[in-house]
């Protein structure tokens, strides 16, 4: 399973402290930072381990197999995310350098 | 003043003054903080701006509450500065100001019948229906079939559902009595939403998008030919697009072409490549006119709308609502730079006419940087102000004031303010409204007026 973020987030970086595997971005300094909506939660890396969900002050989290029907959409957006060739592009320039 | 501690008075107890209290008790605990509020409730555009349907974010408050009030910072409400109290007098009676007062107005378009009865901000429609109590007596004539919404932003997305929420949709909101008891006999069937320049470009969330599609019993229409991308758009999406511009050019094209469904109770058109020119009407409006424009790649490398040869498109329509930008005002004794509209600043560090900082006189959110980016993008900036803060205090830098004690500044308000709303005032506003929402079963019923606020805090009609 994976935890996902939906639409609800606004981006106060309280999860991106307490991840312990450091699946959610973008990240404060990263070129896409300021201009993304929300941030998202990489399934590939989650591990499950609820920190996140506990320090989200808006409730935006969700694991996957309890997000609310309106934020149905949440859990591709959040893998399509880390699939986008600029996250991906960015991705590999941060493991560069 | 060996011994005591720094006392710092915050001026707007919005997200950005919550925030910068909240950093400034993690980052240099060792502070007593003021925060002072011109309304008597807390919160800023959480409580008067962020949309009553989107509950889930006003929970932010709880986070608010515990790391500020929860902490000892004072909450000192329904007291202005500059008004009740000056800027000198605040800098007299505390070590540091940090002005976090947002931007209070919003932008105009400079079109000919703007000021005609019917055409508003959407600020003022927003501050209406979440119960801002200088916003209450407003009337809004929902009474026309069509209302038209000018701007492509997430305000823009907020008042279009506002206007197309069914009313037991609304009826499980915070919306304001007075808003709730309007838009239940609101007779609007259409919104239309007006974009200068083409889908990739609109500036909605891509989450706010999705959801206009995805309102019960509204219709979401979208031209086929007005989301088909202009080479220029489509070159840039795919060299610099960003997630969300992609996906929002994705969810147009998935909306557009979609039908009229019989029996929908309401819809709401997007336009795009569209100016308005001119509000028409004889004594209120009744129309819009609308330009339209084609995209071109200007020497800065934006991507703007110019407008095409041919004739203008007139809407008929009762309500204009536009939402394109907010702007703040300049506060009193505080230096204003009136290009940029924010106080002049080195990362916070107010900056004097001499181009040095203003020792002791700080800014955060919207009034420091312009009203971009949403509400976590307070922490950080907030987080910024203070370590400015924290290195003056710890320089030495930041002056001791003559009145520096706790009573001196309660002594002056006392005097200035009698109906001071404390946080203990705010704390029973706030349970008096939760329980009057219980009884309907909603999150909160919200007090609308002063007079009401005011005696819910224990407070006296006048002086």
């Amino acid at each position: 399973m994976t935890y996902v973020i939906t639409g609800s987030c606004i981006k106060d970086d309280s999860c991106i402290e307490v991840c312990p595997v450091d699946c959610i971005h973008p990240i404060p300094g990263d070129p896409d930072f300021e201009t993304a909506e929300q941030l998202y939660i990489d399934p590939a890396v989650c591990i499950d381990c609820d920190a996140c969900v506990e320090a989200c002050p808006v409730d935006a989290i969700f694991a996957d197999f309890e997000i609310p029907e309106k934020h149905s959409y949440a859990l591709g957006l959040n893998a399509e995310f880390f699939a986008d060739e600029g996250t991906a592009q960015r991705t590999a320039e941060r493991t560069a350098a | 003043m060996a011994g005591t501690k720094p006392r710092v008075a915050i001026v707007g107890a919005g997200p950005a003054g919550a925030f910068a209290a909240d950093r400034l008790l993690s980052r240099h605990g060792n502070v007593e903080i003021d925060l002072f509020e011109r309304l008597p409730t807390p919160w800023g555009l959480l409580r008067g701006g962020v949309a009553p349907d989107h509950q889930e974010i006003k929970r932010l408050d709880e986070t608010f509450d515990r790391e500020t009030l929860g902490r000892g910072c004072r909450f000192l409400g329904n007291v202005e500065v500059g008004v009740d109290i000056s800027h000198a007098e605040v800098m007299r009676h505390y070590s540091a100001a940090i002005y976090a007062t947002g931007a209070q107005t919003d932008k105009s378009l400079g079109i000919p019948g703007e000021e005609l009865p019917g055409s508003w901000a959407a600020t003022e429609f927003v501050a209406w229906y979440n119960g801002h109590p200088d916003y209450r007596g407003l009337e809004f004539d929902l009474s026309s079939r069509r209302a038209v919404v000018i701007g492509n932003g997430n305000v823009a997305a907020d008042v279009t559902r506002m206007l197309t929420l069914s009313p037991e949709a609304l009826e499980r909101t915070d919306v304001a009595d007075h808003a709730l008891a309007a838009l239940r006999d609101s007779r609007i069937e259409e919104v239309v939403v007006l974009g200068r320049r083409g889908p990739a470009q609109a500036a909605f969330t891509s989450a706010e998008l999705r959801e206009l599609g995805r309102l019960d019993g509204v219709d979401l229409l979208v031209d086929s030919e007005e989301v088909q991308l202009d080479s220029l758009s489509q070159a840039w999406l795919s060299e610099e697009g960003t997630f969300t511009a992609r996906k929002n050019v994705e969810l147009l094209s998935d909306f557009a072409g979609g039908k009229r469904t019989p029996g929908a109770r309401r819809r709401i058109v997007l336009r795009f490549l569209r100016s308005p020119v001119e509000i028409g009407g004889a004594d209120r409006v009744e129309s819009i006119v609308v330009a339209r424009n084609r995209l071109v790649r200007t020497e800065d490398g934006a991507i703007r709308p110019r407008p095409v040869e041919g004739d203008p498109e007139t809407i008929a329509c009762g309500l204009v609502l536009r939402s394109v930008g907010y702007q703040a005002v300049p506060l009193p004794e505080v230096p204003f730079d009136e290009q940029s509209y924010v106080l002049p600043n080195d990362r916070g560090r107010v900056i004097g006419p001499d181009g040095r900082p203003l020792a002791g006189v700080y800014t955060v959110g919207w009034i420091k940087r312009g009203p971009t980016g949403i509400l976590g993008t307070n922490k950080r900036d907030a987080e910024e102000t203070v370590a400015c803060l924290a290195e003056d205090l710890a320089a030495g830098a930041v002056p001791v004031p003559p009145n520096p004690d706790r009573a001196q500044i309660d002594a002056l308000l006392a005097e200035r303010c009698p109906n001071l709303v404390s946080g203990d005032g705010w704390r029973a506003i706030d349970a008096a409204e939760v329980v009057r929402g219980r009884n309907e079963r909603r999150p909160r019923v919200k007090l609308a007026s002063r007079e009401d606020l005011l005696a819910a805090a224990g407070l006296g009609r006048s002086a």
